[in-house]
């Protein structure tokens, strides 16, 4: 397989033929910040953080392949403002109550939020009412919470094949629904790991808590993205 | 040179963030020398007698009286910090925005289960409920903004020495939090 050159922000970076620029540039070093993306899952391009602009134009990192040749604008202040911009406005458009929520210092969004250092949104809050789910045995989960980045939706499914969540309403009411009987198998392994896919605190086990203290959380002392850039 | 005047307020919150503060420790021994205390529950003077430098407030609005002290803040301080969840997105009390006030009134004071032949409290004296619980950049101008719940003690020493001092607010990643 031939090796693809481009270039992020002018630091020379190889890919190889069918790579995403998210992919291609976690290879080379470079954070391209993701929420809706996650390894193993296809790209779903929902949540638009990983936005990079190619010759002048916007374009999801996550969805777009990279071609030879490509000179990608990834850390620039304009394009690391719009995405704050984006977590703002998921900040604004769901309820985040973060000293109350279980994956708080666990959290993408959170950690998002932190990283380009999000102190007040720029848009008003708008309190949607949204419900919590604890029908199913193993999980519960908070509509309030939800970013609809639909990695739950892409990555939980039974022995079968078939699918356990998935979008039920359109618009401004749309939210993650789900099958109850495919729900009510769930096994502790799998409620585990839809609680590890969910970027925020929207699918929390039941029975566990607060495992981690606070100041040893994922991201308590570590940015996201932190280890990419190290390495 | 007189001291830079410092007034702080508790509106709709829990004093968690007025604990914060008093955690700094023995820094607040700098702190005295440092800076005036004017209206706050620190030393409990209840009003204004002159204008401040910096106006700490902690909790947001969730009353008319809360509104009314928190313009009066804007009057009368120079510079407006936003101190906590609460002040900067309306925290714990904020739960009930989604919910409409009647609802959340006949739940707390008729309908709940401790309750009987409860009524809900409308002596003049009180002040209104507001439809919801408004964060404070949403009612008037807010120059800084200190997130969590509550605001590390190192945070708070950090932006207020950097403020005194004329330098740009120090916000390292370990010490901004939201909870």
């Amino acid at each position: 397989m031939s090796e693809i050159k481009f270039t992020i922000d002018g630091k020379e970076c190889t890919a190889r033929a069918g790579q995403t620029i998210v992919e291609a540039a976690s290879s080379s070093g470079v954070y391209i910040p993701t929420l809706c993306n996650y390894d193993g899952l296809k790209p779903a391009g929902a949540c638009r953080i990983c936005t990079v602009s190619v010759a002048g134009r916007n374009m999801a990192a996550c969805t777009t392949p990279v071609a030879s040749g490509m000179m990608v604008e990834n850390n620039t202040p304009e394009i690391n403002d719009m995405r704050k911009s984006i977590i703002e406005m998921l900040f604004v458009e769901g309820n985040h109550m973060c000293p109350v929520c279980e994956k708080s210092g666990n959290c993408e969004l959170q950690a998002l939020a932190y990283r380009y250092l999000m102190l007040a949104p720029r848009f008003p809050y708008l309190w949607p009412r949204r419900s919590v789910d604890a029908s199913i045995p193993k999980l519960y989960k908070d509509g309030n919470r939800c970013i609809q980045c639909l990695r739950c939706v892409r990555g939980i499914t039974a022995a079968d094949g078939r699918k356990v969540f998935g979008l039920v309403d359109r618009g401004g009411r749309v939210r993650i629904g789900h099958d109850p009987e495919l729900a009510a198998s769930l096994g502790e392994e799998q409620a585990k790991r839809a609680m590890e896919l969910c970027p925020v605190g929207s699918l929390i086990r039941k029975g566990v808590g607060y495992a981690v203290p606070i100041g040893k959380r994922k991201y308590d002392g570590t940015p996201i993205g932190g280890e990419l850039e190290r390495a | 040179m007189s001291k830079p005047v410092v007034a702080t307020a508790s509106l709709a919150g829990c004093f968690g963030c007025h604990m914060s503060v008093l955690d700094i420790d023995e820094r607040i021994l700098t702190l005295i020398d440092l800076v005036e205390f004017n209206k706050s529950p620190i030393d409990d003077i209840k009003t204004f007698t002159k204008q401040c430098d910096i106006g700490i407030i902690e909790g947001g609005c969730c009353n008319s009286e809360n509104v009314e002290n928190l313009r009066l803040f804007r009057k009368h301080c120079k510079i407006l910090i936003a101190l906590g969840e609460c002040a900067i997105m309306g925290g714990l009390p904020a739960m009930r925005n989604g919910i409409p006030v009647k609802e959340c009134l006949e739940e707390a004071y008729l309908n709940c289960p401790t309750v009987d032949d409860g009524i809900i409290p409308n002596d003049d004296e009180l002040p209104m409920i507001l439809d919801r619980v408004y964060p404070l950049h949403e009612i008037v101008k807010i120059d800084y903004y200190l997130p969590g719940c509550p605001p590390m003690a190192d945070l708070i020493w950090n932006a207020l020495v950097a403020l005194l001092e004329g330098k740009p607010l120090d916000l390292p990643y370990e010490v901004v939090k939201f909870d």
